[in-house]
């Protein structure tokens, strides 16, 4: 039953997309740890935790594609969702130093010492324990989007509107995280982590299982989502972006309908938050940033949006250039970016994708309008 | 608390758009298994009625009775669509991106909620249904054809099929053959007098040979309200709708 629902929906090209993905996931941990760092296909440390930082963004790409691909919602958030994840990960990675830290606290986080904070505040409780942070990193994000959405969709604010919306949700938890008395760390978030379930997080293999992790989640949320896509409710999804009007004289909900992308899409950017945070060593409120949000849009647009496939590849190439350009010329990287944005919306209003199945002419639930209606 | 036997009861009905009233006092009752036609002037509220009646506008005053009993103006357009009325709008509205197949296998009879539709397959009746449905508005043949390739006649014939497919008591139909050739029109009317063979229908149109064709009760609305009610023949006689309408 299970197995037929994720399979049902898998074509050829997500089923190629999934063994890249989980080769990734095996071969560069191997090429890393097993070969003399003198060996041609040695991957350099370097490389595995950019890597394992690249298939984290893959998969915020992907969520974002979910929702706008497939249900017409233009998050202009999910780094919202994404951060959120990544911070109730950053919070079990500071429960997890211990009195390790510098001022040698038993409970408390360095940054509350240094506040003079005398207990730990309420919500910082559990955190110590994995499975506790590991809810939330689903939780939290999941809430947030559940609560937006049930507003947003129920007084049926759609197109521009919402994606205000979203977007002035993650400016203002991007303000509020940026504020000391909120208790995540202020604007140096959180950082200094030691080790994750035992494992000391600068080892090689660390980083290498890491990286292996997050190409499994990668994995998962891609069958996932294909398996959501292909299935009925998928079509309710892409029929209600061409034509909300007609899927509500139907019968349909539109609204939960909404609601349901809406809510796991962001459960879906918060693991891969939480998965990015002990790969970069770091998280603070600037992952919150209006502009990150947009960058994975940019991503899902460049791959090609509701193909699932095309906002991986999307999300890698960028990433590649980002780290590429910003080492080579700093000044030049937010032109590129924009440049990019504005090539890939004149002429590749399908993205990379997009344009193969154009080509091959394949009956796929292709983008009917790329930009979003207004309010009807 | 049923009133009367009538399938929908629409009383004193008034919609106002910022101090314009397009529906003013609109009475109409349509009886099981009936067919109206609705004609009137551009303007004359004859849309506006079908959004009242399916949950997209909210009247200012009077009532919307559904089988007696059911108030329709304090549901939405979903739960209004579950109680089983379909409508077919003026320009024809389909599902561009999925095929002809998908389109009629979203609007057939079925799951409506988030779970069952998520586990949905598709079942034997089913495609026997779509098939079927397809022969009668002759789409036969073009089940895996992009519904956003089908010509505008096609179109509104397969938006014809997804009201079959939800299988309603009540199918409201906007002006069906805008835009078809003389033998399209023919087919449609057919097509209408066979699907009110099961449910009733509603439909609005400007062509009158197309009215003709149906034979059924007439009613034309005037500025939001029936100016006049009756055959084709006994409206077309009445000198307030030759004035307003037909004269010109
Ligand atoms: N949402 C709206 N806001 C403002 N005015 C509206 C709105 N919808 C309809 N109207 C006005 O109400 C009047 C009735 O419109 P309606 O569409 O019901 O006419 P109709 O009888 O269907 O005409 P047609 O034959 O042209 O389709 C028109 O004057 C129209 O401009
Ligand atoms: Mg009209």
């Amino acid at each position: 039953m299970i197995a037929r629902f994720f399979l049902a929906g898998l074509d050829r090209r997500v089923a190629l997309a999934l063994i890249a993905v989980l080769a990734i996931g095996t071969v560069v941990p191997l090429l890393n740890l097993m070969l003399p760092a003198s060996h041609g296909l040695h991957v350099p440390d370097y490389m595995v935790a950019l890597i394992g930082k690249y298939l984290t963004f893959a998969l915020l790409a992907l969520s974002v594609d979910l929702v706008w691909g497939y249900c017409g919602i233009l998050s202009l958030g999910h780094g919202a969702f994404f951060a959120l994840g990544g911070y109730a990960m950053g919070m079990h990675l500071m429960r997890e130093i211990g009195p390790r830290g510098v001022y040698g606290h038993p409970v408390l986080p360095d940054f509350m010492v240094f506040l003079n904070w005398k207990e730990l505040p309420w919500y910082w409780h559990g955190f110590d324990q994995f499975w506790f942070a590991a809810l939330m990193v689903v939780l939290a994000p999941g809430l947030l989007a559940f609560a937006l959405g049930w507003f947003a969709f129920r007084s049926r604010v759609t197109g521009v509107y919402l994606s205000i919306i979203t977007q002035a949700m993650t400016f203002a938890l991007m303000l509020a995280f940026f504020r000391n008395d909120m208790g995540f760390g202020g604007n140096n978030g959180l950082t200094d982590f030691k080790d994750l379930l035992g494992f000391n997080l600068q080892a090689a293999t660390t980083r290498a299982g890491l990286l292996a992790a997050s190409s499994l989640a990668l994995a998962f949320g891609l069958l996932l989502a294909s398996a959501i896509v292909g299935s009925r409710l998928g079509k309710v999804l892409v029929a209600l972006r061409d034509s909300e009007g007609r899927a509500r004289f139907l019968g349909y909900q539109v609204q939960r309908y909404k609601l349901f992308v809406f809510t796991i899409s962001a459960a879906m950017a918060g693991i891969a938050g939480a998965l990015y945070v002990p790969q970069v060593g770091i998280i603070n409120p600037g992952e919150f940033s209006p502009a990150n949000s947009i960058e994975a849009v940019i991503w899902v647009a460049l791959g090609g949006r509701g193909t699932l496939v095309g906002p991986l590849i999307g999300a890698g190439l960028v990433n590649y250039l980002k780290t590429y350009l910003t080492a080579a010329m700093p000044d030049a990287w937010l032109f590129a970016l924009g440049g990019l944005f504005i090539f890939v919306t004149l002429a590749l209003p399908r993205g990379m994708l997009g344009l193969l199945d154009r080509k091959a002419r394949r009956p796929r639930p292709a983008v009917a309008d790329p930009i979003p209606k207004a309010a009807e | 608390m049923s009133l009367t036997g009538a399938l929908l009861y629409l009383n004193d009905v008034t919609v106002t758009f910022d101090g314009f009233r397009a529906l003013n006092g609109l009475s109409l009752v349509i009886e099981p298994g009936e067919m109206r036609a609705i004609i009137g002037p551009n303007g004359a509220g004859k849309t506006t009625m079908m959004d009242v009646i399916t949950g997209k506008t909210r009247a200012d005053r009077g009532e919307v009775l559904f089988e007696g009993a059911r108030d329709l103006t304090r549901l939405d357009e979903a739960e209004i669509a579950e109680l089983g009325i379909g409508r077919k709008f003026q320009r024809p509205t389909v599902f561009e991106c999925h095929s002809v197949f998908d389109n009629l296998l979203l609007a057939l009879k079925g799951p409506r909620r988030v779970w069952p539709t998520l586990l949905a397959s598709l079942r034997g009746a089913e495609r026997q249904r779509i098939h079927e449905i397809m022969e009668m508005v002759r789409l036969r043949g073009l089940a895996a054809e992009i519904a956003g390739n089908l010509s505008h006649g096609q179109k509104q014939w397969l938006e014809i099929g997804m009201l079959l497919a939800q299988d309603p008591k009540l199918m409201l139909v906007d002006e069906p053959v805008a835009g078809m050739t003389d033998a399209e029109t023919a087919a449609t009317a057919e097509l209408l007098r066979e699907i009110n063979h099961t449910r009733s229908v509603i439909v609005v149109e400007h062509d009158m040979a197309f009215v003709r064709e149906l034979d059924v009760k007439v009613s034309v609305l005037h500025e939001g309200s029936v100016l006049a009610e009756g055959s084709l023949e006994h409206v077309s006689a009445d000198p307030r709708v030759i004035e307003v309408y037909l004269g010109r």
